[in-house]
């Protein structure tokens, strides 16, 4: 004689009832809504610009933490980027102001991630045109990997407010 | 005035700085923060050790 199953919802029931069911299909249904909120994990708010965090921590590095008041985090992304730009700096490294070279254009836009730093160390004339020692080298490979890290620390901020990270 | 710092103290400082943003951004708590950027740091360092023994020895 074939045994007899209880419907697939109630074996589930009987055999985890403490488990919390979630599945990809109908990702936005309410079942699976409800199921997010009662494993604790908070609806994010998408309301207002989402995008401002990563504008605001590219222009300004730990910006967009500082905006989501993420304190800590913020100050220590700013700490890093800021030292490793300064360091750059101090060392007279290359500012790139732009370049026909494919080498030129990539420093261009990794100096370009450093945001508002990038327009006001060119308004004031800060680093040098050439690197001409060897700590210039260094220095401006400083300045461009400053650049590139203060965008993923925007992306970052980004994904904070969006509540692909926590 | 300009910064003079040695290759190594260049390496230190350019490891220390990166390891931080590392850390902070591709991690969730902090504990695995912390342990994330340790991770970078040594990582770091130590290639640009082995990296710098093999081309001396290549050089030579």
């Amino acid at each position: 004689m074939r045994e007899s199953f209880p419907p697939e919802t109630d074996r589930w029931s009987a055999l985890a009832p403490a488990l919390v069911r979630y599945s990809q299909k109908g990702m936005a249904t309410e079942e699976n809504k409800n199921a997010a909120s009662a494993n604790g994990s908070q609806p994010v708010s998408q309301q207002g610009f989402v995008y401002l965090p990563l504008i605001v921590g590219w222009l300004v590095p730990g910006g967009g933490h500082f905006l989501l008041r993420k304190w800590g985090r913020g100050a220590l992304l700013a700490a890093s980027i800021l030292t490793m730009f300064g360091l750059g700096i101090a060392m007279q490294g290359k500012v790139y102001a732009g370049g026909h070279e494919f080498l030129d254009i990539l420093g261009l836009a990794g100096d370009l991630g450093n945001g508002l730093l990038y327009f006001v160390s060119r308004i004031a004339g800060w680093g040098a045109d050439q690197a001409m020692v060897t700590t210039a080298d260094y220095g401006t490979r400083f300045i461009v990997v400053a650049g590139l890290l203060n965008v993923i620390a925007a992306v970052d901020a980004h994904n904070l407010r969006t509540g692909r990270k926590s | 005035m300009i910064f003079r710092p040695t290759h190594f103290a260049a390496v230190l400082l350019f490891a220390l700085c990166a390891s931080i943003v590392f850390g902070i951004t591709q991690r969730e708590t902090p504990r695995r923060m912390v342990r994330y950027g340790i991770y970078c740091f040594v990582l770091f360092v130590a290639s640009v050790i082995a990296l710098s023994w093999i081309m001396y020895l290549i050089a030579r």
